[in-house]
């Protein structure tokens, strides 16, 4: 599909955003590139929350008083738009969590608790984030599954015929990050997950960094589960959504127990609500719901395809500027990339470039992205990495690099 | 970028570049590696002992950032010939230099010209990368076995 990128204004959707005019970083204009970290919110959002508490606030699937029904009506309504967003067949099939971590951690728990067994075979990729990591080494050493690595190569990518070679009759689970926070790698989620359904395999896609840049539709990729992290895609924090196929969420035993989860409890007995309420114990974070819901529209409204040929231009743009910075060497460098510009810097330590770059009002990440495995790939401790979110502007990345050669005057 | 250079002094800008005392010593009387989870920084402080608990001679080796690293190598330049509580003296005089209010007085004859580093005051996330070699060199002076954090 082409995309005329000129009917992309940037400038008015920079107005949506607040912040991006009101902080003001040592006194200079904020350039805000740490946005894989955390994005920031328009205004649609923040007056959705306000108003949810102004108007409308009370706890949901409760009260048989008008507030109740009023939040109740709000709060299932995301539930549609986040089915929407995934094209997803259900909206019994989105569930809500405290964030993406909690997501991975309900499956890994949940399904990987109820089904997985000593000598069965989980694998993920060495590109994972530490929250598609550590819920599998856990439910691992819980169960005597066996965690297995599918590599990467040095530009990035997961090695395919590697990771299909590991693929067998043993492996029972599948955990991919969609798009790399570390790298920017976007991963061929649907070749890799057809390749693990055809050994009998589940799949769970960690799309955290993928929604905020790419159209994503689970009945297209088939995955069995995919996640996201709603405050990197203009929503608040605190708040995640899971989409996981009706069958297995059917068969998964609860994550948690609480109120809201149950039908019935007798000291005898409890009998689970259905999906995808079982999931859902104690009152939700009702408000980061509203906020969701709220981002979700905003993003639709200016439209997923063309945030997504918006951010390719500014990419591209930024992996040429910053090349021909003196002594930088982009780290992660695979052909298909969305969102992530990491680099390292001959004459400065990441974390020093982190600070100069603050005192320009430059605000990126500087360590290892809670990828540790990868910056260990890579044999460097840690790695500089701007990020880029729907607001950014060519200028932006202009001000990076003139901030970089700041930093080489200093410290070469 | 002027607030940043009150951070960055030439002197440390001097010691990242060109570190002193650099390097792993042969049969040290004590060692201890330090270590920054956060940052990734990584030292080892390498220690020769002489008569009176005097620090003979010093060494570190190691990788993180240029305040970590001109850190260490500004320490060991301090601290040959010193006594191990005229150590102990120093290290306390640092960490309460940098852990101080930016507006508060600290003892600057307690730190030496370690007070290169008082700017690290203006920068709470930096205070663990300027404190790595000195919590190190306690470590290596208390002979304690494993690795310290300043996490």
């Amino acid at each position: 599909m082409s995309i005329e990128t000129s009917t992309y204004d940037v400038q008015a959707i920079r107005k949506d955003f607040p912040i991006l005019a009101n902080a003001r970083p040592h006194a200079k204009p904020l350039v805000y590139l740490d946005n894989a970290a955390s994005n920031q919110k328009p205004q649609v959002v923040i007056d959705a929350i306000a108003h949810y508490y102004t108007h409308q606030n009370s706890n949901v699937h409760r009260g048989i008083h008008h507030l109740s029904q009023v939040a109740t009506l709000h709060y299932d309504a995301v539930r549609e738009k986040v089915r929407d967003f995934f094209n997803a067949p259900s909206a019994q099939e989105i569930v809500f969590t405290s964030g993406n971590t909690d997501a991975i951690n309900l499956v890994a728990q949940s399904y990987g608790g109820a089904f997985l067994s000593e000598g069965d075979e989980v694998v993920i990729t060495e590109m994972e984030h530490h929250s598609n990591i550590v819920p599998w080494q856990m439910i691992c050493e819980q169960t005597g599954a066996i965690l297995r690595i599918a590599p990467m190569n040095d530009d990035g990518d997961v090695i395919l015929e590697e990771y299909e070679a590991m693929l067998s009759e043993k492996t029972k689970f599948v955990g991919i990050v969609y798009v790399s926070n570390a790298l920017g790698t976007v991963n061929p989620v649907k070749e890799m997950t057809r390749m693990a359904h055809d050994v009998g395999a589940v799949v769970l896609l960690d799309a955290a960094q993928a929604a905020p840049h790419l159209r994503i539709d689970v009945q297209e990729l088939d995955c069995d589960f995919l996640s996201i992290s709603p405050h990197k895609m203009c929503g608040p924090t605190g708040i995640g959504a899971l989409y996981g196929k009706a069958d297995l969420l059917d068969k998964m035993p609860p994550f948690k127990g609480g109120g809201d989860m149950i039908l019935s409890v007798t000291f005898d007995e409890t009998i689970y609500n259905e999906v995808p309420y079982k999931f859902e114990a104690g009152t939700p974070n009702i408000a980061g719901v509203i906020g969701l819901g709220a981002a979700i529209d905003y993003m639709m409204n200016i439209g997923l395809d063309q945030i997504e040929a918006h951010e390719a231009e500014l990419l591209a743009y930024g992996t040429k500027i910053l090349q021909q910075v003196d002594g930088l060497r982009m780290i992660g460098t695979a052909k298909h990339k969305a969102g992530v510009l990491g680099f390292v810097l001959d004459a400065a330590h990441p974390h020093d470039i982190g600070q100069i770059l603050d005192g320009e009002g430059v605000a990126i990440r500087a360590g290892h992205h809670c990828a540790q495995p990868v910056m260990k790939h890579f044999g460097i401790p840690a790695t500089s990495r701007a990020s880029l979110s729907l607001y950014n502007t060519k200028q932006d990345l202009d001000a990076l690099v003139v901030a970089l050669g700041n930093v080489n005057e200093m410290f070469g | 970028m002027a607030d940043q250079r009150a951070l960055y002094q030439q002197v440390i800008l001097d010691h990242n570049k060109s570190p002193r005392n650099y390097g792993e010593m042969e049969c040290p009387d004590h060692k201890a590696e330090g270590y920054n989870a956060l940052c990734g920084d990584q030292f080892t402080i390498y220690l020769k002992m002489g008569e009176g608990d005097v620090i003979e001679d010093i060494t570190f080796e190691g990788a993180g950032c240029a305040i970590s690293k001109s850190s260490a190598s500004v320490m060991t330049t301090m601290l040959k010939g010193k006594t191990q509580a005229e150590a102990q003296q120093l290290f306390t005089g640092f960490t309460d230099m940098v852990t101080s209010d930016v507006d508060a007085p600290f003892d600057k004859d307690m730190v030496g010209k370690a007070l290169v580093f008082s700017g690290v005051r203006e920068y709470p996330v930096r205070v663990k990368c300027a404190t790595l070699a000195w919590h190190t060199l306690m470590s290596a002076l208390e002979d304690a076995d494993g690795t310290i954090s300043t996490e």
